[in-house]
């Protein structure tokens, strides 16, 4: 009987987080999906909550985070590649191993601080696009290089000893048999790292946000604001219209991201597919 | 995937191809040289007051529909925002106190020269929370004794400000250093600009600290007189007593009435935009100041502001059409309402001014 | 085996080499930037703060007149908002972990594992956007005295997004224990709940502690849950129901304000994002000393 309930309770401590989120999620589909149509996602913000709408905010996301894929993606997977092929028994290995595990916890405000003081600050790109996307680049590229890892570890080793053996010199066996094999793996990593990117506004507030940004950036200098950040503009003003706006910029946040996640989890079933048939 | 591979194309190559368009997008948008200085040009970047801001949002809303200009608007704080517009990053700057010494030092320095323009009154509201039965009236020396820098860690009851108010916690919020609020509520309350106790919810957004009050039975702050217009069903004001018969006896409620008059005191006062007569050559920059002298103060009542006389708007038009430099209030020293109030009604000499005296 | 190559071959590939170092390298260079940043602006701070005030002063008053640079009230809060959000976590986690390695199907934990992965992935900004506009309010109802901003409501949040970190890692821990030591407590007539509380727990006792201290670090740095519903209000306080300050939010009003840099004023952000760097680089040195001890069999 004991064990009946302690089974009870360890069950419910599974399904109350779950349920949580279930009532998080209806509580702002309910608030946000009337207000969510296409005039909300092509407005600008207004001072008039029934006129505001996302675009500048969803564009600028766009553009930061295709911008910090475009960055942290060469670099992470580079660093992959060099852990994996090269750096295995040496000290310069080991020293950006554990760099990078330490990275990985380090709070993003901290990122944040980093971008103002040098990006901003001392190489003068001020609050801009660019500043930004070096800041969210930094930022993901531990998620980009330990997916990458992953993706590169699964490529079985006889692979690489029958091109070596073909005469074949290491980089061209990476490039030509092993990244091609373990791509997939890597882009579920791109993936991960953007959908991170995506979510995050400590690092940019920190950075310098403007309250109001009523064009779309239209260069890598441009000042420029992001779906977090306008949520979070819109949940400090305590009209309730302006919560309704909120839930609704979160509701197009997260379909993205859903988006984003599905792709991930379908690249992830396909390279599994596929190295079951090699 | 297989469907891509029948086409021809492999993954690899359509990654690359996807984020080229959208990395090129950018760069495209904004592309030649010719084109950023063009952007730059109508740039009108506007920082300072969290208080004037809402009137400056609702005129570069109503411009830019009018204007292909761009106005982006900050809200460092009138501190935050004279330290910019002094060193030449920015056109314009809001403030809700007068330019002081220390900051007509630093545009000098900074090769600034600005033009001020004032652009409606603003009244500094006193707010609790509804439910607050017992603190709707209060003595300018008992708002002092609550937030004079001495109070800090040790007035924490709403009992210690009055006897007989209940035993329970007061929750103090109001604007933080860099805001002209704070400075020109120091300076009427406590005597001195910047002389305040630091244990209260600071923060330079006013929304902040209304949704504070709102939520908050205990709760006491003070803010825009039109933020707490714009929520005057969830909040609660505190009348205030400042023991001078002579502009309005008793305790005073702030309203657009009381603002306009100038009984409504020591919390009353005009805000202000600053020009740089720099970025004044730029035609966006020019044209943008006109519409706001012209149209600011009908959308200033819109947003819970009080209209300046109209003969005042144009006095300040043609100060700005002369590109007259300098400040009428001798850097901030004559801060605190009855001064600032006929400073301004001096301002425009054809019509004298009603009230206040 | 050597086949010969031409010289300009070989230089290509340790070119690329190099150039993949340089890859790897950027990462140290990450960490290199954020101590010498951090470093350096701490260190001016300090010219002009003394160590004494900064951890003994009990105000944080550092941009008003006559200025106090005590940061106890700072680590009070994060303290507060944290040690409500590990109250709410471990036993949910844990609990979670035991049902979905004892008791769960494996078809159950294919579906309940990624809907709590769902959880994590969730942007912060959104469950601020709960604790304030949701829970608090709920919260106001239930509990007497609760201000609009308080620790209560962030923490509970942040408590329940860290839930999944907890539960996967304990879950990876519990089924990593062997079989035969549940065997032997059963074949001493252990209960199923004796058997797991007396035997595996203890013997998954570091990878738990790992997912514990991780998930400690991870509240300690949590900076938008708290900015949105915890307040802005230094304050030295152990009570729930009152707006507070944390740490992180800190920096997020300081920086969202303008004080000019190079100020005394500014540098606080580094000084105080100094000390959170400290306290998660500790933390997460634990975890993983505590992960190497799980990973290298902590038991017999």
């Amino acid at each position: 009987m004991l064990e009946r309930g302690f089974r009870w309770l360890c069950a419910s401590a599974v399904w109350l987080p779950i349920a949580l989120l279930a009532v998080l999620l209806t509580d702002v589909v309910v608030e946000g999906v009337g207000r969510l149509d296409w005039a909300f996602i092509t407005s600008f913000p207004s001072r008039k909550p029934e006129q505001a709408g996302v675009w500048p905010a969803l564009v600028g996301s766009v553009y930061l985070v295709s911008l910090t894929a475009l960055i942290a993606l060469p670099i992470g997977v580079g660093a992959a590649i060099y852990l994996e092929e090269y750096g295995e028994r040496r000290l310069l290995g080991s020293i950006i191993e554990v760099n990078i595990a330490n990275l990985a916890g380090v709070p993003s405000v901290i990122y944040g601080l980093l971008g103002l003081q040098l990006f901003a600050r001392v190489l003068g790109m001020g609050r801009s696009l660019i500043a930004g996307a070096l800041t969210m680049a930094l930022l993901v590229s531990p998620i980009v290089i330990m997916a990458a890892r992953e993706a590169l570890r699964s490529v079985p080793q006889s692979v690489r000893e029958t091109g070596v053996a073909l005469g074949a010199t290491r980089w061209q066996v990476i490039r030509q048999v092993v990244l091609p094999m373990a791509l997939p793996g890597i882009l579920t990593g791109a993936i991960l790292a953007v959908a991170r990117a995506l979510g995050e506004a400590a690092p940019l507030l920190v950075l310098g946000a403007l309250a109001f940004v009523s064009f779309v950036p239209d260069g890598l200098d441009a000042p420029f604001t992001v779906l977090p950040i306008q949520i979070f503009n819109w949940v400090s003003r305590p009209d309730q219209a302006f919560a309704s706006n909120a839930a609704a910029a979160i509701v197009v946040l997260l379909l993205v991201l859903l988006v984003l996640n599905s792709l991930a989890i379908v690249l992830r079933d396909w390279s599994s597919r596929r190295r079951g048939d090699s | 995937m297989s469907v891509l591979r029948k086409l021809g194309v492999r993954p690899g190559s359509l990654v690359m191809a996807v984020t080229a368009a959208l990395t090129a997008a950018p760069t495209l948008a904004g592309c030649s040289s010719s084109q950023g200085r063009e952007n730059l040009d109508k740039l009108v970047a506007v920082d300072g007051s969290s208080t004037v801001y809402p009137i400056s949002e609702a005129v570069a809303e109503e411009f830019q529909r009018r204007h292909a200009a761009r106005v982006t608007i900050g809200v460092s704080g009138t501190g935050g925002g004279f330290k910019k517009f002094c060193a030449g990053e920015t056109a314009i700057t809001g403030a809700s106190r007068p330019i002081t010494a220390v900051e007509i030092a630093a545009c000098e320095r900074g090769g600034v020269e600005f033009i001020e323009l004032p652009v409606a009154y603003d009244g500094i509201a006193v707010a609790v929370h509804p439910a607050n039965d017992w603190a709707r009236v209060m003595t300018v020396a008992e708002l002092a004794r609550l937030w004079e820098p001495g109070a800090q860690g040790k007035i924490v009851k709403w009992s210690q400000i009055r006897a007989g108010w209940p035993e329970l916690d007061v929750h103090l919020f109001g604007p933080g250093v860099d805001s002209g609020t704070y400075d020109y509520f120091t300076q009427a309350v406590v005597g001195r600009a910047h002389a305040s106790r630091g244990d209260f919810t600071s923060s330079e957004n006013d929304h902040v600290l209304v949704q504070g009050v709102v939520n908050d039975r205990l709760g006491l702050g003070f803010f825009g007189y039109a933020y707490y217009a714009a929520h005057q069903d969830e909040l609660a004001l505190v009348q205030i007593d400042d023991g001078d018969a002579q502009n309005g006896a008793g305790p005073i409620a702030p309203s657009p009435a009381t603002i306009a008059d100038g009984s409504y005191s020591p919390l009353t006062r005009p805000v202000f935009i600053y020009v740089s007569v720099a970025a004044a050559k730029r035609e966006a920059v020019a044209d943008f100041v006109e519409f706001y002298l012209a149209r600011g103060g009908q959308l200033a009542t819109e947003v819970g502001y009080v209209p300046l006389p109209e003969p005042v708007y144009a006095r300040a038009r043609e100060r700005f059409a002369a590109r007259t430099t300098g400040s009428m209030f001798e850097g901030g020293a004559l801060l605190g309402t009855p001064s600032v109030l006929s400073t301004l009604a001096g301002f425009a000499v054809d019509q004298p001014f009603e009230g206040g005296s | 085996m050597g086949a010969r190559r031409p010289s300009s071959r070989r230089l290509v590939e340790h070119a690329l080499e190099l150039g993949l170092l340089a890859c790897g390298l950027v990462t140290v260079l990450t960490t290199v930037g954020i101590l010498y940043v951090l470093g350096s602006e701490t260190a001016a701070f300090f010219a002009e703060v003394s160590f004494a005030e900064f951890f003994g002063a009990r105000h944080w008053t550092p941009l008003f007149a006559d200025p106090q640079f005590g940061i106890r009230p700072l680590i009070a809060g994060t303290f507060l908002t944290s040690a409500i959000a590990i109250a709410v976590a471990l036993p949910l986690g844990l609990l979670a972990a035991i049902y979905l390695a004892e008791f769960a199907s494996p078809g159950l934990r294919r579906v309940l594992k990624p809907t709590l992965e769902i959880l994590a992935g969730i942007p912060t900004i959104v469950f601020g956007y709960f604790a304030l506009v949701f829970l608090t309010p709920l919260l106001q109802r239930v509990v007497p005295g609760l201000a609009g901003f308080n620790a209560l409501s962030p923490g509970i949040v942040m408590g329940i997004m860290i839930v999944p970190m907890i539960a996967s890692l304990s879950e990876d821990a519990i089924r990593a224990v062997p079989r035969s030591l549940r065997e032997a407590a059963w074949g001493l007539g252990a209960g199923e709940a004796q058997t797991i509380f007396r035997v595996v727990l203890p013997a998954a006792y570091s990878g738990i502690a790992a997912s514990i201290v991780l998930a400690v670090s991870r509240a300690i740095g949590e900076t938008m849950i708290v900015t949105i519903a915890a307040g802005q209000r230094p304050w030295l306080t152990l009570d729930p129901r009152v707006p507070i300050e944390t740490m992180t939010a800190y920096i997020i009003q300081i920086a969202l304000g303008d004080v000019p840099a190079d100020t005394l004023a500014h540098r606080t952000i580094f000084a105080v994002g100094t000390t959170l760097f400290v306290l998660t680089f500790v933390t997460n040195l634990i975890a993983q000393r505590l992960t190497r001890r799980f990973r290298e069999g902590g038991y017999e």
